[in-house]
């Protein structure tokens, strides 16, 4: 894809990534920050693709631990988020309860 | 080239992004929205192995190495995402931001050192970012963790000379990373390495105590904008649409967590070479201070009509959410009105506190936020302070030299009386005095955040 098409790509994510979370409540700060943490875990398609091609041993060694420090990333990422998020999930039916 | 399926469910994944981000700031949508990023990630990761000809000049090559590698990840990041303890939770997502950054900084090198010419300038600038910005995530994320972790001091370390320091450093950084684009070499690539990784611990060390998450925040964005110049150095538009909504996300979400600390992110990040050394008049240990036993604490508490709850990270570390959450219920069956203060960062992290006290299952309308709560102190009978000290220090709002000078505090002082439940009189995490330990009003129990309200819910009890 030509330079032009990346660029425009590029700054309307801007836009956009700014505008989702304008609205967001201080209590879900947390875990915001860390679903986001999770979403570059996507690097991880980075890495299998450089991995893909490696033509010597350094840059297959080098390929496949990005493999294994981007796979952490976004599986360890999504997991904590879910665990945080899935506390505030119960309160509404513990009110009803009460 | 790459099969139009295989770019058109990329499109898919890049919305799933979008939606995740804005399913992730209202609490109604979040868990929903984490869960549709998850399904965007996995499905770019299943559909990159049937990328075309644009990535690979045959087939892709290692698969079974590649398929390992992957397994061994994913199992590390679940387990210790299921291990974590919720307390620790800031530390885990340091940690996984900085391997994230690492695995991008990685990932340009080898483009690097693979491709044989490097005629084009705009490929090799992208380079050149992910490499600098990647490293500086992945060394300064994995200081940050070792400060939340206590693995080191989680006060500010400035260096001798510390300011001409990072600024050289900063220099040789800025230097080099242009040298590589000019003139490339394999040579100068280790040397950026080496200063951006270097930039990150420079960078991370003078920041201290309640500001350490906005530098985490700050560095999640940084990895995202990492993540999009490899996306553009592969070409890969998903990275570069993942990558730089987190940047620009992050980036707001750094600045609304610094405004919530009521100032600017320079401050943040460079306050420790201005800030004066820590002013204290007269020392702790020769100054009197009111100490109470559990059954003085049970009767201010039970002959109280209102009653403040002020909860801070030493509650959780001592696990002490659910005894504190027994001691509200009692109070509250006795007709006592009491509800919990939230300091937007009381725990580690903005929100923290509010994860903690979810899992305690205590109720959401009793946790009342600082600004609607402070106005209701001068009201309250009886402040008690369980485990925090610095979102409660008065010196914030008087103590000009104060490192915390200025960020929004929780008004206890105006409470009629304050006890503080705390381990020791050592400082908070910030490490100032509290000058409000010494008040006429003020009543401390010592002890276990834990053993302490136990003991005090003992004593309600048996009244």
């Amino acid at each position: 894809m030509d330079a032009i098409s990346l660029l425009t790509i590029f700054i309307l994510s801007i836009f956009v990534g700014i505008e989702v979370v304008s609205k967001v409540s201080a209590v879900l700060h947390t875990p915001l920050m860390s679903g986001a943490n999770a979403i570059h875990g996507v690097v991880l398609v980075g890495a299998i693709v450089v991995t893909g091609k490696a033509n010597n041993n350094i840059e297959l060694a080098l390929g496949l631990s990005a493999i294994v420090l981007a796979a952490i990333n976004m599986v360890g990422g999504f997991v904590v988020t879910d665990r945080m998020l899935e506390m505030f999930k119960p309160k509404p039916a513990k009110k009803d309860e009460a | 080239m790459t099969p139009t399926w295989v770019r058109l469910t990329e499109l898919a994944a890049a919305v799933l992004f979008i939606l995740a981000l804005k399913g992730l700031s209202s609490p109604k949508t979040a868990r929903r929205g984490n869960l549709l990023g998850a399904l965007g990630a996995g499905i770019a990761t299943v559909v990159v192995f049937f990328y075309g000809q644009s990535f690979y000049s045959g087939p892709i090559k290692h698969l079974p190495a590649i398929l390992i590698a992957l397994a061994v990840g994913s199992i590390i990041g679940w387990i210790a995402a299921k291990r974590v303890q919720m307390t620790q939770m800031p530390q885990m997502v340091a940690l996984f931001n900085g391997v994230g950054g690492g695995a991008a900084a990685v990932v340009s090198v080898i483009e690097f050192l693979s491709s044989t010419t490097h005629e084009s300038v705009a490929p090799l600038t992208a380079t050149v970012f992910t490499v600098l910005v990647g490293s500086v995530s992945f060394s300064g994320s994995i200081l940050t963790f070792m400060k939340l972790q206590e693995l080191m001091t989680s006060r500010p370390v400035v260096l001798p000379a510390g300011r001409y320091i990072t600024s050289l450093a900063a220099l040789a950084t800025v230097a080099s990373a242009v040298l590589l684009v000019v003139h490339s070499s394999n040579t100068l690539l280790y040397a950026l390495l080496g200063l951006s990784l270097l930039m990150g611990l420079l960078l991370v060390l003078p920041v201290g105590g309640a500001d350490v998450p906005i530098v985490i925040s700050l560095l999640n964005a940084f990895t995202g904008l990492s993540v999009a110049a490899s996306g553009y150095v592969l070409g890969n538009t998903l990275l570069i649409v993942a990558g730089t909504l987190v940047g620009a996300s992050g980036t707001l979400l750094t600045r609304m967590m610094a405004a919530a600390m009521g100032r600017p992110l320079t401050n943040t990040l460079f306050g420790a070479f201005t800030a004066k050394a820590v002013t204290s008049s007269g020392s702790s240990e020769d100054r009197p201070v009111k100490s109470a036993s559990p059954d003085d604490v049970a009767i201010m508490l039970s002959y109280a009509r209102k009653v403040i709850i002020v909860p801070g990270y030493g509650l959780a570390v001592a696990q002490a959410q659910n005894t504190i959450r027994e001691l509200v219920e009692l109070l509250s069956a006795k007709g006592i009105a009491v509800d919990y203060a939230i300091h937007p960062v009381a725990g580690r992290m903005p929100g923290h506190m509010n994860v903690l006290l979810a899992e305690a299952n205590v109720p959401y309308d009793q946790l009342k936020e600082m600004d609607e709560i402070n106005p209701e102190f001068p009201e309250a009978d009886v402040a008690l302070v369980v485990g925090a000290n610095d979102v409660v220090n008065p010196a914030a709002r008087n103590d000009k030299s104060a490192p915390i000078y200025g960020m929004p505090i929780l008004n206890v002082d105006q409470a009629q009386q304050v006890i503080f439940l705390k381990r020791s009189m050592r400082p908070g995490f910030a490490g100032i005095e509290n000058e409000l330990l010494f008040d006429q009003k003020t009543s401390l129990l010592f002890g276990d955040a834990k053993e302490s309200l136990t003991k005090v819910v003992n004593a309600v009890k048996g009244l």
